[in-house]
């Protein structure tokens, strides 16, 4: 197992592409803290860019180095070597090389503008984030064998998951905006990792006081320690499900 | 020259002769009883209170006098009782603690109640876990100064308002601190009177309520974390400069409340960190004229019912909605006010933007709609809608602009 991590660790380290996101957060991240004047306006601005970007590359990258080292993949599998180490090694492999971008990149402004303690939810937040997207980008990449569908899928599911689950949350809730849904859409809400992730954020700027009703029973349910527990398992959940599934096809599929 | 002297020195030495006498109240002195003095008082004299806790259950006051405490004196009221109940023109009250008024629902007891009477002043009191504090009914030209009112009210029923006035006349309330009441200071049917300096602090209801009270000023007061921090109610004529809301934020909170109002003017004010900083319902001909609004939820709430209202060189900062509205259409005007917000240009450099600056955004409109949609704050989907809106206004209305929005702070 760790001779194999190390072997895809070193690739992907010199993969041109996580240097360049790497250099791509950095400066986006130390502009918006020389940009921007008030301290928690750049945090929101920092929370937006990670609801954004980090789901895209994670998905993006995951995918595609699937499919490119599938050569590779098939030369390890002639090796007595079982299968799931092998697909184990990939997923951490990835993990540790993304997460390591975005430490990397994002800490050293945070660190130097002082603003560590309110950002913990911000790292938290994106540590989340790029573990639930690696894991649905193996998901997409084992279901799809052909290439260019399985990129256009994760596309497809970054889409959804950043624009169009708002959508429908939206017409949600105008359709039924005269009943009682506030309770149900705390549910609707789990069932998207960016959605969950921005109300979390939401509820600790205390924006729930212009919500109304609403906000009322979202300050109650992810105010509270509980709510907050309950809202990181589900996150956890969202980063281990799709893997598990991946996990289990890889291991029965005839390549 | 001898005449002269006569007529000066009577000119001078009279007032010592007609002023009172001094009557002491305490341990060791001539009364031990607060009320037994009163009674044996002639008008306009002049009563001293130790240091003590006084029992006297409620304490009248029927003749013009001037009570005045040494060392914060305790009038204690026992839960039980109203205080003082003030009778009689030109009292004078000063320097007590009057604590533990009775509660009752009927006849509202107070620390101290003030009936009928005109030229009353009470000053520099502590008054302590009444039911109402200073309660004015049917009064004139009184004062209450630098009195220092807190109560520890949980809820709006089970507690009196801090100085409460009912169709009284030129009054004048200053530098009183209020905390923890129903309202800070409540005004019905109270005209012409002026609020100057107070500082009101998480009071249940409202730092200070005006109901059907016309031509009143307040200026320079401080609402910070009351339940809302001012409503105006059905009055005209009441202007509002340099106060500061600071901090009502809750579900139903505001800075200030402007229902069924006309005619006053507000200006040079600070709205910080409110839910919403005005709201304004029925509210008619009112000048809204450089004030400040930072950091609020909604800057200003207009509802459709409001007309000719002139908005003029307020700034806005750091708000999540500048101005939100529940209809289509415009009657009030706005005009030369800073928006943070705003990204046009000014190619004369007369220092107004060459196009106009819509303070409604399409996300705002979709939140006045359904609250809930809040939900949806700060998420892509809506960043994408205002810009798009921005361009191509479609729900919002067409006229609802600031014409001449000034490029710089006012």
């Amino acid at each position: 197992m760790n001779k194999i991590l190390q072997l895809i660790l070193i690739d992907i380290f010199r993969n041109r592409v996580v240097i360049a996101y790497t250099i791509l957060l950095a400066l986006a991240c130390w502009s918006i803290f020389f940009l921007e004047d008030s301290g928690n306006k750049a945090l929101v601005t920092m929370l937006n860019l990670e609801l954004l970007v980090i789901p895209l590359i994670s998905i993006l990258f995951s995918t595609i180095y699937i499919y490119n080292s599938s050569e590779f993949i098939e030369l390890l599998l002639s090796q007595p070597i079982k299968r799931s180490q092998i697909w184990i090694s990939l997923f951490f492999g990835l993990v540790i090389c993304l997460l390591a971008a975005y430490i990397v990149a994002i800490i050293p402004p945070l660190l130097l503008f002082g603003y560590i303690q309110n950002a913990l939810w911000i790292l938290l937040g994106g540590i989340l984030i790029t573990v639930i997207f690696i894991s649905i980008g193996f998901l997409i990449s084992i279901q799809q064998r052909d290439k260019a569908k399985g990129i256009g899928t994760s596309l497809l599911v970054w889409l959804f998951f950043a624009l169009l689950f708002d959508g429908l949350v939206l017409f949600i809730l105008f359709q039924f905006g005269d009943y009682p849904i506030e309770k149900p859409m705390v549910l609707v809400s789990m069932l998207s990792p960016i959605d969950l992730l921005r109300i979390m954020n939401l509820m600790q700027l205390d924006a729930s006081a212009m919500m109304g009703y609403t906000g009322a029973i979202f300050q109650q349910y992810f105010g509270s320690t509980l709510g907050t527990l309950v809202t990181l398992f589900v996150l956890v959940l969202w980063a281990l499900i799709p893997f598990l599934i991946s996990l289990r096809i890889f291991k029965r599929k005839d390549l | 020259m001898r005449s002269l002297i006569v007529i000066l020195s009577v000119l001078f030495l009279a007032p010592l002769f007609i002023k009172g006498a001094q009557i002491r109240v305490g341990t060791g002195e001539a009364y031990k009883s607060i009320q037994l003095a009163i009674n044996a008082a002639q008008p306009y004299d002049t009563i001293h209170i130790n240091k003590g806790l006084y029992k006297e259950g409620n304490i009248q006051i029927t003749k013009p006098l001037t009570i005045i405490g040494k060392g914060w004196p305790e009038i204690d009221g026992e839960k039980k009782y109203e205080v003082f109940t003030i009778k009689a023109n030109d009292v004078i009250i000063r320097g007590l603690k009057v604590q533990h008024s009775g509660y009752a629902t009927l006849d509202d007891p107070g620390g101290i109640k003030v009936l009928e009477s005109q030229n009353v002043v009470i000053e520099n009191n502590w008054l302590f876990d009444n039911f109402f504090g200073v309660y004015l009914q049917y009064s004139k030209n009184c004062i209450v100064r630098g009195n220092r009112i807190q109560a520890y009210g949980k809820q709006e029923q089970e507690i009196g308002n801090g100085i409460h006035c009912w169709k009284s006349d030129s009054l004048i309330i200053e530098n009183n601190f209020i905390k923890g009441h129903r309202d800070g200071i409540y005004f019905e049917f109270v005209h012409y009177s002026s609020i100057h300096t107070n500082h009101a602090v998480s009071n249940i209801r409202y730092g200070l309520h005006f109901m059907f009270s016309n031509n009143d000023v307040y200026t320079e007061n401080k609402f910070q974390g009351n339940g809302a921090g001012v409503a105006v109610m059905y009055s005209r004529s009441v202007d509002m400069y340099k106060n500061i809301f600071y901090e009502n934020w809750g579900d139903a909170a505001y800075g200030l409340l402007l229902k069924e109002i006309s005619d006053g003017h507000i200006s040079g004010n600070q709205f910080t960190r409110n839910t919403v900083g005005v709201f304004m319902e029925g509210t008619n001909r009112m000048k809204v004229e450089k004030n400040k609004f930072d950091y609020n939820g909604w800057a200003m709430k207009i509802q459709a019912s409001c007309m000719e209202n002139e908005i003029k060189q307020n700034n806005f900062l750091a708000n999540t909605f500048d101005v939100s509205t529940n209809g289509t259409t415009v009657l009030n005007t706005f005009l030369h006010n800073y928006w943070d917000k705003y990204s046009g240009y000014d190619l004369n450099k007369d220092g107004i933007g060459d196009v106009p600056y819509r303070p409604l955004t399409m996300f705002g409109v979709l939140v006045e709609k359904v609250p809930a949609a809040m939900l949806l704050f700060r998420s892509f989907m809506v960043l994408l809608l205002d810009q798009s809106e921005k361009i191509f206004p479609t729900l919002t209305p067409d006229h609802f602009i600031d014409p001449k929005p000034s490029m710089k702070y006012v």
